[in-house]
């Protein structure tokens, strides 16, 4: 040990340089414990597209099945459900579908591919409910309206064409994911037409 | 023999001390009253959930196949299985009661005023954690409930601009709650929230035990040193750590005094916890959910969902806000301004005895909003519920905004000396 007058400076410098040496490892050591909380290779794979067959499907029915996971609906809409939607256009939020919620084939006052079915994803804009079908009952949620959808979370409310109405949670309309006609009584969701 | 015994283990490690300075010559407020007994109704419990669910954990299967036939296993083919699992189920309700009266004791009485501050704080992380515990605890039976629920919170979370998104991806771990999520709340429902919970409530405990406990009269038991003649001065020992800068009065040492008080309350507690195991284990749907009881099915959400009890006043907070990021934003500010009483409430008097009726109507005011918003989050919505959550919504926040308010110059009793008997 010599007796020469301790350098504070480079002191310092040792100091703070090992301590940023280590905070580099500690954010490192960070990085798989916060990555592997991502979906898995497995989860990501299994997105595959769902075949729905439609040919038995009676005006007013849904047709539900899961795509992801995730509840997707089919409903084949009455003329007087479609007749309907023009009449309560001023209480939605959306009800051009500007929001970017639908593929841009749906982006329509129908918002679907052909007028009579409806595809949409059943998981409420809000907090991820899946909403209940009302083909006659939905008047008790909104006047004047005899179909739709409500959900039974938080009282969010959507017409038949999965518009949100206003002063309800749910900021969005329902999304409609990729689909297209396989032929006339067959859907594919999960891809848009001529998608690999 | 023994004494050796003792003198061998105190000079390794501070065993005598600890138990002195803690228990036996601990000064605590001779005034308890009542509500001095959820703390330690609170520590049982933690207790009771610690080891009967270190004992589910041999039997429950944490898989989106096997979870749901595993509670039921548990239910019908293990030995007192049922036993265990209402033990814990009911475990899960019961900490909330005493911890919400255990928090309202210190609202009643001001407990968390200066120099308390990171007494209540702690208390506020403690309550957080326990949130996490039961929302996490909740998903594993993988009931209709279960699912609904977990998708509606971690839902919660997508409100957030711009990261909301990858966020509620990141922590389902798929593109929906599945059994990638189970598996992780599994892990941080029985490992790290329960260590993170010991750990806090150790904290919790000595940061009590540094400043003291307060009272109902919320007058301070200790007082200047040299400041009270010797025949007022209690006539038990405390450890010096607690006489050498002050005069204690009005003390008696928590063992073995406040042990045999709190005995008591627990043999009533667990009375009570006990009846309900045996006899109301569901509570009528308020302490396990109808819909839990069927498995979980990701395609259709059940006609009523609403949370368990002890977070109805905050998801009605949630649900009678028609906007999405605002509600999540006033759900969880309800939670951040409990834990900024300390610094809200300028007032000098702890006690509700010796406040103006002004913060008493406040407090009453409050306490009736969060119990309405409570019933309310059980009840399906409607246009005229939402609209009374709405109310109460605003009475709740109210009391924080006045109380800011007013406490500055509130017109208060004159205080006493000493406690009162």
């Amino acid at each position: 040990m010599s007796n020469a007058p301790v350098d504070k400076g480079r002191r310092r410098f040792l100091t703070v340089a090992t301590g940023v040496v280590g905070g580099a490892g500690a954010v490192g050591v960070a990085v798989p414990f916060i990555a592997s909380w991502n979906p898995s290779a497995r989860a990501k794979n299994a997105g595959a597209p769902v075949e729905v067959n439609i040919a038995k499907a009676e005006p007013g029915q849904m047709i539900r099945v899961k795509w992801r996971g995730k509840p997707v609906w089919v409903v084949r809409r009455s003329t007087e459900m479609l007749d309907g939607l023009k009449t309560h256009e001023d209480r939605l939020r959306d009800p051009n579908s500007e929001e970017p919620q639908q593929p841009s084939y749906a982006a329509n006052e129908y918002r679907s591919i052909k007028k009579e079915f409806f595809v949409a994803v059943g998981i409420c804009t809000h907090l991820g409910c899946s909403p209940s079908y009302l083909p006659k009952e939905m008047e008790e949620h909104v006047e004047g309206v005899e179909s739709g959808f409500f959900c039974p979370c938080h009282g969010s409310t959507y017409d038949i064409a999965g518009r949100v109405f206003q002063g309800v949670p749910a900021p969005l309309n329902l999304v409609v994911p990729p689909h297209y006609y396989v032929d006339d009584n067959t859907i594919l969701v999960g891809e848009d037409k001529g998608q690999a | 023999m023994a004494n050796k015994f003792v003198e061998w283990i105190d000079a390794r490690i501070p065993m005598t001390k600890t138990w002195n300075i803690h228990l036996a010559q601990y000064p605590a407020p001779k005034n308890f009253n009542f509500w001095y007994l959820f703390g330690v109704l609170a520590m049982l419990v933690l207790v009771n959930q610690i080891l009967t669910g270190v004992w589910l954990t041999m039997n429950y299967v944490p898989s989106s196949e096997g979870a749901f036939a595993s509670v039921e296993y548990i239910m019908r083919d293990i030995d007192y299985g049922w036993l265990l699992r209402y033990m814990h189920s009911t475990g899960a309700s019961a900490f909330f009661i005493v911890v919400y009266l255990h928090m309202f004791r210190g609202m009643l009485y001001g407990s968390y005023q200066k120099p308390r501050e990171l007494l209540w704080l702690f208390g506020m992380f403690i309550f957080l954690v326990l949130m996490a515990e039961a929302f996490m605890g909740y998903l594993l039976p993988w009931g209709q409930m279960s699912y609904w629920g977990a998708q509606v919170i971690i839902s919660l979370f997508g409100a957030i601009p711009v990261i909301g998104d990858d966020l509620t991806l990141w922590i389902r771990g798929d593109y929906v709650i599945s059994g990638a999520t189970l598996n992780r709340f599994f892990a941080l429902h029985v490992i790290a929230l329960p260590l993170v919970l010991v750990i806090l409530v150790f904290l919790h405990i000595i940061a009590l035990h540094e400043v003291g406990s307060n009272n109902p009269d919320g007058v301070p038991i200790k007082k200047p040193k040299g400041s009270v003649p010797d025949e007022e001065k209690p006539k038990f020992k405390f450890h010096e750590r607690f006489t050498k800068k002050y005069d204690i009065v009005d003390a008696i040492p928590f063992y073995p005094y406040y042990i045999v008080k709190d005995l008591v309350g627990i043999g009533i507690f667990l009375f009570l916890f006990c009846y309900v195991i045996f006899f109301m284990p569901e509570m009528g749907g308020f302490f396990l959910e109808p819909p839990n009881f069927e498995p979980a099915n990701p395609l259709k959400t059940p006609e009523h969902i609403a949370p368990v009890w002890y977070f109805t006043p905050f998801y009605a907070i949630l649900r009678a806000v028609p906007d999405k990021l605002f509600g999540v934003i006033l759900m969880f500010a309800s939670i951040v301004l409990l834990a900024l009483l300390p610094w809200l409430d300028r007032g000098r008097v702890r006690s509700i005895r010796y406040r103006s009726i002004l913060h008493k109507l406040n407090l009453a005011v409050f306490s009736v909003s969060f119990l309405v918003l409570g019933y309310l989050g059980t009840q399906p919505a409607t246009p005229t519920s939402t609209m009374f959550a709405q109310i109460f919504t605003f009475l709740y926040f109210a009391f924080f905004v006045l109380l800011f308010f007013y406490s500055k110059r509130e017109k208060t009793k004159p205080v006493p000396e000493r406690v009162t008997s």
